[in-house]
């Protein structure tokens, strides 16, 4: 199982380089960029099997010691997210090629080899045991992800391409900061060392270290007030760009903070995590529901769904963590596939503004339908994937006695099927509109269409599976809130008295 | 050694920040330096009172921790080609507007001045 932990790494790294040498040929580009995320892919499904069989693989990079090397640790919450990205990553490249012989991209050459690093980085990221290569993950995931924002070079992209980049220039900074500031009073970055000296810390310093964490991940996350560089630089990337996005970056940010904070014993933080979970949930909603293009409609939802997953783990109980999980596990997909709506209706149009779009859904029923599954899901209606989620949380937020974040959370939910509505409206009724010229060709919209299709498909599988997903994120949100199972698997059981002082 | 090099921490923080809030690219350049600096200072600090190098049979004092060094390297890199990418983004601008200002976004913009409109106005327009 080492050799494949490894690969979900350097595997999409490596095709990554080739990809670059061979950028001119495009069919031969893309017939590695494929490989490397299928090969991903199926390392992830292959861990996660082996995950659900024999317990967690924890890997010593070098052969060093935890204290000093790095160690890289798949267990079920690792596995289970890993499978869901990379999955998500595979579908949108498909979309990526089929989207290249359309007239609107311009410039595909480096998708595809971009799309591998960051990959190889959001692997990292979900699998890293340590802070620091943590860090170097999220940098990983950066420096891609500021290339395929801005790569195409065009003013408008430039502009939002810069207020990102500034504030997650910012954001890598407070966490070096933050690094040097756990290492000052832990001497060490490893998660499962820090799981076990960070609750023997002064409650000052412990706060502390908790809430620089909270500020660093919440960043990465779009928590409220953090958030307000993603609605402002999601909308004018290319669609593709956009959806992986949408889909990964900030969950990652969310998946880190409920490792991190749930492994080093931060209760005492859940009253201020569940305020601004209410508040993300309801300034997220109320921005989308200003806007008039569907791109930004969207993004702005991005922001408010990061809202139900902070409200999970806010609760810091079991069936709130697990709640979160859930939600992760169904957010990721359901993102990534109306981003990629949006861009259908971009290719059949021309833009996605809803003053100027109408009609789809008597000219193109297929798009309709498309949107109206993951919609009706974001906004939690039965029986799609967004209710099995929001029903838990809802749940986990009555079972802890917090009535306020749960009156919010219902709310918001209206508000977003409120704002879906508007988009039905706007884009699938009224008058209809003639498409945009040049028309792609059959076999790009074809591409497309397949592409997101499989991914809605994903979102039905999320619903399929509730039942084993559930017990499966029960059992995560034990294991984190314990926190002992963690430290074992990490730094083994037979350490020669160090764990008991 | 350790107050002199947090002070110089803060200090460097203080200009990162002020300078990374203009709206010029090339004064965030230098504010991310600076602050990648006091990055690295702060790691520095992290690690202890300096000792001997830490090469194993080198000395027989007590070596420093070499694991912040290892991180500030790290960090070092990273930023490094952080601002040449950050630089690039500024030339590119340079050739589009003339300037190097990170530019307002128009959309926000319309959103924002639809709430200023008076009431019968917006009424009439979305009728």
């Amino acid at each position: 199982m080492n050799a494949i932990i490894a690969l979900a790494i350097v595997g999409p790294l490596a095709a990554s380089g080739v990809g670059l040498l061979v950028r001119e040929r495009h069919h031969l580009r893309d017939a590695i960029t494929l490989m490397g995320l299928s090969a991903t892919a199926l390392a992830a499904i292959a861990l996660l099997i082996d995950v659900q069989r024999n317990g967690t693989t924890v890997v010593r990079v070098g052969g060093w010691d935890p204290e000093l090397g790095i160690v890289l640790v798949a267990d079920q919450f690792a596995a289970l997210i890993l499978v869901v990205a990379t999955l998500t990553i595979l579908v949108v490249d498909i979309f990526a090629i089929g989207q290249r012989g359309t007239a609107s991209t311009g410039d595909q050459t480096v998708v595809g080899p971009m799309l591998l690093v960051l990959t190889a980085g959001v692997s990292l990221a979900i699998l890293t045991g340590d802070l620091f290569t943590l860090f170097v993950a999220f940098e990983l995931i950066l420096v891609s992800s500021y290339v395929l924002l801005t790569h195409q070079g065009r003013a408008a992209q430039l502009r939002s391409g810069m207020t990102y980049v500034v504030i997650n220039l910012l954001a890598s900074t407070l966490f070096l900061l933050g690094l040097a500031y756990v290492y000052t009073a832990t001497r060490t970055v490893n998660i499962a060392l820090l799981a076990e000296r960070i609750p023997e810390l002064d409650n000052g310093v412990r706060l502390g270290i908790g809430l620089w964490f909270l500020v660093v991940f919440g960043t990465k996350a779009a928590m409220f007030p953090l958030f307000s560089w993603l609605p402002d630089s999601y909308p004018t990337a290319p669609t593709t760009v956009t959806a992986v996005f949408a889909g990964l970056l900030t969950k990652i940010g969310v998946y880190v903070m409920i490792r991190f904070h749930t492994l080093t014993g931060m209760d005492d933080l859940g009253p201020v995590i569940l305020v601004a979970a209410g508040l993300t949930m309801l300034v997220g909603v109320a921005g989308a529901l200003a806007q008039n293009d569907v791109k930004r409609i969207l993004s702005f939802h991005v922001v408010s769904q990061i809202g139900y997953m902070l409200m999970g783990l806010g609760l810091f109980s079991v069936a709130g963590v697990a709640g979160a999980v859930l939600f992760l596990v169904h957010q990721i997909p359901v993102k990534t596939v109306m981003f990629l709506v949006g861009g259908l209706i971009e290719d059949d149009q021309g833009n996605s503004s809803l003053d100027k779009v109408g009609g789809l859904a008597a000219r193109r029923p297929i798009i309709a339908v498309l949107f109206a599954i993951p919609a009706l899901s974001l906004a939690g209606i039965p029986p799609f994937s967004g209710f099995v989620a929001k029903l838990s949380l809802i749940d986990a937020g009555i079972n802890a006695g917090s009535v306020a974040i749960v009156v919010v959370a219902l709310v918001a939910s209206m508000f977003t099927l409120l704002s879906m509505s508007k988009i039905w409206l706007g884009v699938f009724w009224r008058e209809p509109t003639p498409p945009s010229e040049p028309a792609s060709s059959k076999a790009s919209k074809r591409m497309m269409n397949g592409a997101t299709m499989a991914a809605v498909a994903g979102t039905l599988a999320v619903v399929a599976l509730a039942g084993p997903l559930w017990n499966m994120s029960e059992e995560i949100a034990r294991d984190l809130l314990d926190g002992q199972t963690y430290i074992n698997e990490v730094l083994g059981t037979d350490r020669g008295g160090v764990a008991s002082p | 050694m350790s107050a002199a090099l947090i002070a110089a921490v803060a200090a460097l923080v203080g200009s990162g920040v002020y300078l990374i809030t203009s709206r010029s690219l090339s004064r965030i350049v230098l504010g991310f330096s600076l602050l990648g600096h006091s990055a690295v200072l702060a790691l520095l600090a992290a690690g202890g009172s300096a000792g001997a190098p830490p090469i194993v049979g080198s000395s027989d004092r007590a070596p420093s921790d070499p694991l912040p060094q290892a991180f500030s390297l790290t960090a070092i890199v990273i930023s490094f080609g952080l601002t040449l990418f950050v630089l690039a983004l500024a030339s590119r601008q340079r050739q589009l507007t003339g300037d190097d200002l990170v530019e307002d976004d128009v959309e926000d913009r319309r959103v924002a001045q639809l709430s200023s409109k008076p009431a019968d106005d917006r009424a009439g327009e979305t009728a």
